[in-house]
């Protein structure tokens, strides 16, 4: 039972940061159509960033995460400027071969900047345990929980009650009728990879507290949103949280159970394993629309 | 605004307006029509004419499908508005309605008309507008919570009025209000429309494939063919002729021809 809750509470604490990434591809991909393949450098980026804001300031933590954050929305619309906009009109195959591209670019830059060993992160969280029942929880774990649903939260009331946030659906719907209306749809695509950049900013910094390091592996996780999102459905919101929680716990109860049986690796076939049963039944994913929609 | 003359300048003129699609087809040829002020005017024609295309000319949005104005001019209040992006010209009073009631269907319906008000900014006004809204569609106001994708026809293309009506827009350039919508809905349809023209004082460039319905509420009528203009009038003396019946359905070139110098000369 203790094995079983230590694996379901590790899930769920990647899982989240997971759902963080894919909510980020999943806002570029509604808005605009486009798979963006950047999204675990943004992750990775926004770790390494953060720690540099922390080395050379030595000011809170929290402060040194909102810093990140307002960073990561100059990065989205920079990027959209310069990157992007350029390539409006041009297929859309071209513009995603693009963002593989700058996922290249942006670990080159990281590399050349803060070198490719791992760079220790200062400790941010306590490290005595917390005893929730029998089981005793890393205090990183619980704030990284906590801060992740509270983004989850806050960007889901973003979408549903702030006009921007409507604007953003308006747009995924159609760019023509949203622009008939007046609604600035090249500034809507800025606010989404604004807001992709940040959400995973914020997974990138969470897991490089949690453990007390960064290097370029972090941008693996961008990977993991791939099947995350088949999962959840590619235009899914809640797809995309609930695709991402999925995957992290069964990843860790395959890693528990699977693993000691096998001699190791269940931990990285089971997603798939899932995901394929899943689109056998569901093949737009959990939550998806049946009529993908090209925006 | 009239200025020194006696005839008062049109809300919008369109003067020798060529269109083309991707660099390479020429849609509308040289086409002049005009919209006065308060009034509504009806643009007829059979499938393929460019009328859908004279309506994306005028809001803006013929750029995100490969359409240009090539030559000619457009002008609103007296200012050239070709080239202009379609937020600067939803600002300035012209909303385009467009075809297939194309409201969002995952949001509700108060959310829809929000987006129809995106470009204003005065909450009072806002409310009292969208109380308005559910004045001209009562129905509208009883489904205010529901995702627009669960209206019937009809209702969708009252909320895609409605959605205009947020805009405060000066002109309302609407794409076959009629189409997918039955019968007994399309006449109350057409009522509103003309009961928003006397109220409300928005000018409407109506394109409609169903012309009885359209001339009986237009004061003025266009008809065109292939990119051109081929007949214009009164709307009470386009219905009563019996070419126009022909030109708008796509009838031969003979009805086409005599209509054209029956009418224009």
């Amino acid at each position: 039972m203790e094995l079983f809750l230590q694996l379901l509470l590790n899930g769920l604490v990647v899982g989240g940061i997971y759902a963080l990434v894919a909510l980020g591809f999943v806002i570029i991909y509604k808005s605009s159509g486009l798979l963006n393949f950047a999204q675990g450098e943004f992750l990775m980026l926004g770790a390494y960033v953060c720690l540099a804001i922390l080395e050379e300031t030595r000011v809170p933590f929290v402060a040194a995460f909102l810093l990140t954050l307002v960073f990561s929305v100059a990065l989205g619309l920079l990027l959209e400027r310069v990157v992007l906009r350029p390539l409006l009109g041009q297929p859309l195959i071209s513009v995603i071969m693009v963002t593989l591209g700058l996922s290249s670019v942006l670990k080159a830059v990281v590399q050349a900047l803060w070198g490719s060993h791992t760079r220790p992160f200062p400790p941010v969280f306590a490290t005595e345990p917390v005893m929730l029942g029998p089981l005793p929880v890393s205090q990183g774990y619980l704030w990284s929980l906590g801060c992740v649903a509270l983004l989850l939260v806050l960007l889901t009331l973003f979408f549903r009650f702030t006009r921007l946030g409507l604007a953003m659906r308006a747009t995924a719907f159609s760019q023509q009728v949203a622009l008939s209306m007046g609604i600035p749809v090249r500034r809507i695509f800025a606010l989404s990879w604004s807001i992709a950049a940040a959400v995973s900013a914020a997974g990138g910094m969470l897991l490089g507290a949690m453990r007390g390091g960064v290097d370029g592996s972090l941008a693996f996780y961008g990977l993991k949103v791939i099947p995350v999102v088949i999962l959840g459905g590619m235009d899914s919101i809640s797809g995309a949280i609930a695709g991402g929680l999925i995957i992290g716990v069964l990843e860790n109860f395959s890693g528990g159970y699977l693993d000691p049986l096998v001699g190791g690796g269940a931990k990285d076939v089971a997603p798939f394993v899932a995901l394929v049963l899943i689109l056998m039944v569901k093949p737009h994913g959990l939550f998806g629309t049946a009529h993908a929609r090209r925006v | 605004m009239a200025g020194a003359l006696s005839v008062p300048a049109p809300l919008l003129r369109l003067d020798a307006v060529e269109v083309v699609y991707d660099g390479a087809i020429l849609v509308l040829r040289g086409l002049s029509l005009s919209v006065p002020e308060g009034s509504i005017v009806a643009l007829l024609g059979p499938n393929g004419a460019g009328k859908s295309t004279t309506l994306k000319a005028i809001s803006g949005l013929l750029r995100g499908e490969g359409g240009k104005v090539t030559s000619g001019s457009i002008e609103f209040l007296g200012e050239r508005i070709d080239g202009l992006p379609p937020e600067d010209l939803v600002r300035r009073g012209i909303f385009h309605v467009m075809e297939g009631r194309r409201v969002f269907e995952e949001l509700t319906v108060e959310e829809n008309l929000a987006m129809g008000g995106y470009t204003r900014h005065d909450r009072p006004g806002l409310r009292r507008d969208q109380a308005r809204c559910y004045e001209y569609f009562p129905i509208l106001g009883q489904r205010r919570r529901q995702l627009a994708g669960y209206l019937s026809g009809g209702e969708q293309q009252m909320l895609a009025l409605g959605r205009a009506l947020m805009a405060r827009p000066r002109l309302i350039l609407l794409d076959e209000p009629s189409l997918g919508v039955a019968p007994m809905v399309v006449e109350e349809i057409f009522r509103l429309l003309r009961r928003i023209n006397e109220e409300e004082k928005t000018t409407l460039l109506l394109v409609e494939q169903n012309a009885r319905v359209a001339l009986a509420i237009a004061h003025h009528g266009y008809v065109i063919e292939s990119g051109r203009m081929v007949l214009e009038g009164k709307a009470a003396d386009l219905a009563g002729d019996k070419t126009v019946q022909d030109a708008y359905l796509g009838g031969g070139q003979q009805a086409g021809r005599r209509a054209r110098t029956s009418l224009i000369s």
